[in-house]
């Protein structure tokens, strides 16, 4: 029988491959916006997993909303991304300096 | 060992693997194909937990939606991927200690923690008897009356996104000859119009 704590420490795992992976990677912005879906699914398999061990639908509803706002991020981030790329020509992070940060 | 704890590190081992494959390949389709297999995997276990529906949900929207997006973006922009290897290892220490130290606290936290769920009080709303109702029946019939507000509220959002991402990626482009239709509709006094006999056509 599966318990709680397993689809816990699974989920942990997966957020903190998510966090890695956007500190790790230089290579292009594209990479960090993945590594965000990452980090989301891993709050979406958390919010069902107590959804079930709790016999609640709540967290079913919530992670359909989780949803939403991913794929709206997903949509507006990639087209920040191409007309950056397009203005810039690059999507470089180490480029991307305009703002002197 | 069970089948359904079979099932479980099956599905949990492809996406761990698979999610590192994505933050570590070098070539971004790869990445998006792996990520791809990570939501797969992960429909997998949704269904493992019941939660059929947003199973379903997770291969329409996000494989079939959000990943073909990330793919043609990636397709369509032609990255330079020349990068040399000194910027990458510059940032593996500080990504493996936060990572680590995450991990650990994490881990740590949840293996002496046991969850005892009996206790919890759940809200006192009629959401926890589904008992007969298939688990899209169960979500639609809460979800367009008690979270009818947040529903909407998320179509308010999906609309933002379209219209902000259009209104981003739309460019006037000059020295291209469009159609201006309001124009064609003011033209005077340069059409006839002709009673063309049957048989006989007409000279232009």
């Amino acid at each position: 029988m599966i318990e709680l704590n397993q689809f816990l420490i699974l989920s942990a795992l997966l957020f903190a491959i998510g966090v890695i992976g956007i500190f790790l990677n230089r290579k292009n912005v594209i990479i960090i916006l993945m590594s965000i879906e990452i980090i989301l699914l891993s709050v979406n398999l958390n919010l069902i997993a107590f959804s079930y061990f709790l016999n609640d639908l709540t967290g079913q509803i919530f992670s359909l909303f989780v949803l939403t706002v991913a794929a709206a991020e997903a949509a507006i981030g990639l087209a920040i991304l191409v007309i950056y790329n397009r203005n810039a020509g690059s999507i470089e992070i180490e480029k991307i300096n305009a703002l002197k940060g | 060992m069970t089948a359904q704890l079979l099932t479980f590190y099956l599905f949990s081992g492809v996406i761990l693997i698979s999610s590192l494959m994505v933050i570590s390949t070098k070539n971004p389709v790869h990445s998006v194909l792996f990520l791809i297999l990570s939501f797969l995997n992960a429909a997998g276990l949704f269904v493992i937990l019941h939660a059929e529906f947003l199973a379903m949900i997770l291969i329409i929207v996000y494989v079939g939606a959000v990943a073909v997006l990330f793919l043609f973006v990636v397709m369509m922009l032609d990255f330079k991927t020349s990068i040399n290897k000194d910027n990458i290892l510059q940032y593996i220490p500080i990504g493996i200690l936060i990572g680590v130290v995450f991990i650990a606290e994490l881990i740590i936290v949840l293996i002496n923690t046991k969850f005892d769920l009996s206790n919890i009080q759940v809200l006192p709303n009629p959401l926890s008897d589904f008992t007969g109702k298939s688990n899209t029946e169960a979500i639609g019939s809460v979800l367009y009356t008690d979270y009818i507000l947040y529903f909407q509220l998320s179509g308010v959002i999906l609309l933002v996104a379209m219209i902000g991402s259009i209104v981003l990626t739309l460019r006037e482009r000059v020295g291209v000859k469009r159609q201006v239709v309001s124009e064609q509709l003011q033209r005077q006094g340069k059409i006839d119009l002709v009673d063309v006999k049957s048989g006989k056509g007409v000279d232009i």
